[in-house]
């Protein structure tokens, strides 16, 4: 069986997926016709949506051929992938759920299998996956481990445990003590040891020996990675933005889903060129750009075409964001030298990890890079820890930076509890207030 | 032939409308009980206004649309949110007004405005009916006080109760529970108003409490939900003659800017 799925895998991996890709996707739609409130759309949308396809095709033949392994996002990935484990985020395919209206059809599963009405959209979602099998993806091979971090929430340790419960698999817990003011050296060093403990653990579940030297090209690839989709995101500091955070949401997926691999350089090299030529040539994302705003918390999956619409209709440009710029955090702290240190340091101190001021002081600083007008706090009704704590962030950058802002009542998935007409009352009266100022 | 300017508000329990001339007097208004057709009743509503006038439809040189049924409207010529519209209505019934709050029929909101009437900051009643004028007619509803009774009911209470909920659905099983526990009606109404004002209180703190206060919609024919939130926030509120046409006028008015004057 194993050569055989071998061989498959392979084949895929080769010209073979690409190829099926091609000829299941039929021709190519024309273009939608442009609307005048949207610059033109970018040309890596089409490699992007290659790379993800395919990463989410060959996830179907890799059961048997290389671990697999569901990870949280926050979750050091680096040392996963020294194993050769092929990793997939539940964070983001809830995402891919949430964006193709799938979210309240799963969350019911998991409702009706006596999982809260209150808990995280993005936990029922994968649940409710767990459970019924359902994705808009085609398949997702069952993982053979998972690997889970705190430092995004405390969510993801009971939601994790209760995949291994239901997959009857190993689940690895790297422990982020939470950081309060400045960061702690005997906490990180205790995020260290726990990462160099699992190595004989990876070693007994995967079967494969450890190599520091494939580990720290992991850690190069990845630091490279994050930086790289920072120069991506400060391109969005030019005025006018060359594309809108409605864009970076999308562009986001390989840095979550790939980092650590070369397909993950390559891309955003490529997004990085033609930003940076459409800079040049002042090509505009919203053409008659006139309010520059920053959006709080992760995206709203099912509502990003009205919402972009409405923001580019009336001439605002979302052009800066918390959720995309956590992604470019590690870029600074990974270190190949010190890959223990470094990598305890990049997931233990995510802004998500630290208290209130540190993240207002993140947004003070972000809000003034990208010279913004407005904040748009997207408070999410299942993501506490994101969402806690926003009027009091909302009333501090009031006052830091002297702008407007307006919180949004939404989910990242979940629009059972999204009301469109108040929210576009809210964003509208908001856009208003910024017209008369 | 006069130049009016037409301000509709299509809310999602009545449509108003306000026709004013070009200096902004007051000519006419009209209401309409809002059905699913909501351009046939905001029609209605603005027809009514156009002929308390003693105007015809003609002469109607700008309409602004707000409230929930304004993407319906294909007959006006601007949109503007109902935030924008109860500042600009409530600032020209009383100048130099700091702070709106409306309690209209499916939400309710705090505006807070700077000294020339712009839109500092709002906050708006989340995705529930709690705080808002459906709650009222609920209450009104099980209290049988009619939604005109329930104010002067609250203001004959004599002894204070406990309410909890401002949740509609829990509130008005609490309130059934307190008829059962034989309590008189106007203690329970005003037990009612006060857990809406607690509510009411909480937006207008996120907004930035300040003085003048406008009280607008039809929250404010409320005597007793007024004076419970007076006490609340400390601040006495101003009153329009009709409080449920503020957004109507306001949107009048921003009609009458967005006309450029026409010279004589």
């Amino acid at each position: 069986m194993k050569p055989w799925s071998n061989l498959r895998f392979a084949f895929m991996r080769g010209a073979g997926l690409d190829w099926m890709t091609r000829l299941s996707s039929g021709p190519r739609r024309p273009p939608a016709s442009r609307e005048p409130f949207f610059g033109p759309p970018l040309q890596s949308r089409h490699e992007l949506r290659r790379i993800m396809t395919r990463h989410y095709g060959l996830a179907r033949y890799v059961k048997g051929v290389r671990p697999v392994a569901w990870v949280t996002s926050g979750a050091p990935v680096e040392l996963l992938r020294a194993f050769g484990c092929y990793t997939l985020y539940p964070e983001n395919h809830s995402a891919v759920c949430g964006a193709r209206r799938m979210g309240p059809e799963l969350c019911e599963v998991a409702e009706d299998a006596g999982y809260s009405l209150d808990l995280c959209s993005y936990a029922k979602v994968d649940l409710g996956h767990a459970l019924s099998g359902r994705t808009p993806v085609g398949r997702l091979p069952p993982p053979d481990l998972l690997f889970c971090t705190n430092n995004i929430c405390q969510t993801v340790l009971y939601w994790f445990k209760a995949l291994a419960h239901h997959y009857r698999i190993p689940l690895l817990l790297v422990d982020t003590p939470y950081v309060h003011g400045e960061p702690d050296e005997a906490a990180l060093r205790y995020v260290g040891d726990q990462l160099k403990a699992l190595v004989p653990e990876l070693e007994r579940i995967t079967g494969s020996d450890f190599r520091e030297e494939r580990f720290r090209e992991v850690l190069l690839s990845s630091r490279r990675s994050a930086a790289l989709w920072g120069d991506v995101l400060s391109t969005l500091q030019a005025r006018p933005t060359p594309m809108t955070l409605f864009d970076a949401f999308v562009h986001l997926a390989p840095v979550v889903a790939l980092r650590g691999l070369p397909v993950c350089e390559r891309y955003y090299e490529g997004l990085l060129r033609e930003l940076k030529e459409r800079v040049e040539r002042g090509v505009a994302a919203v053409p008659g750009e006139r309010h520059r705003l920053l959006w709080d918390n992760i995206a709203v999956w099912f509502a990003l075409q009205p919402l972009s619409r409405l923001f580019a209709e009336n001439g605002c440009a979302l052009v800066a964001g918390t959720y995309t710029h956590a992604w470019a955090e590690p870029a600074a702290r990974i270190d190949e030298r010190d890959p223990w240190g470094s990598l305890a340091r990049a997931y233990g101190l995510i802004f998500l990890n630290r208290d209130l001021e540190s993240r207002l002081d993140l947004m003070e600083q972000i809000a003034r890079d990208f010279s913004v007008d407005g904040l748009v706090l997207h408070s999410a009704r299942s993501c506490k820890p994101y969402s806690l704590g926003q009027y009091g962030i909302q009333r501090a950058l009031e006052e830091r930076l002297g702008v407007r802002s307006v919180v949004l009542e939404a989910d990242m998935t979940d629009f059972r509890s999204w009301a469109e007409a108040a929210a576009r009352t809210r964003l509208m009266a908001f856009i208003e207030s910024l017209e008369a100022a | 032939m006069a130049s009016l300017y037409g301000g509709l508000d299509v809310g999602s329990m009545t449509a108003k409308a306000v026709v004013l001339d070009a200096d902004g007097r007051l000519l006419g208004w009209g209401m309409a009980e809002t059905t699913p057709q909501l351009a046939v009743c905001g029609r209605e509503a603005l027809d009514g206004a156009v002929c308390a006038a003693g105007a015809r439809s003609e002469e109607l040189a700008f309409v602004v649309g707000t409230g929930y049924g304004r993407e319906a409207l294909p007959f006006v010529q601007k949109r503007v949110t109902e935030i924008t519209c109860h500042a600009r209505g409530a600032c020209a019934l009383f100048p130099g007004a700091a702070l709106v709050v409306d309690v209209g029929g499916q939400d309710s909101k705090a505006i807070r405005l700077d000294a020339s009437g712009r839109v500092l900051a709002f906050a708006m009643n989340d995705k529930c009916a709690a705080g808002t004028g459906r709650f009222l007619n609920a209450m009104a509803a099980t209290l049988r006080t009619g939604i005109e009774g329930l104010g002067p009911a609250g203001n004959n209470s004599t002894r204070e109760l406990a309410m909890s909920s401002t949740c509609t659905v829990f509130a008005e099983s609490e309130v059934i529970s307190l008829i059962a526990r034989g309590e008189a009606v106007p203690d329970i109404a005003h037990a009612v108003h006060r857990a809406m004002a607690k509510k009411l209180a909480g937006l207008v703190r996120q907004a930035g409490v300040g003085e003048p206060a406008v009280f607008t919609g039809g929250g404010a024919l409320n005597v007793d939900l007024v004076r419970c939130l007076e006490e609340f926030l400390g601040v006495s509120f101003r009153i329009p003659e009709r409080p449920q046409l503020t957004g109507a006028l306001g949107a009048a008015h921003l009609a009458r800017e967005a006309t450029p004057a026409r010279s004589l």
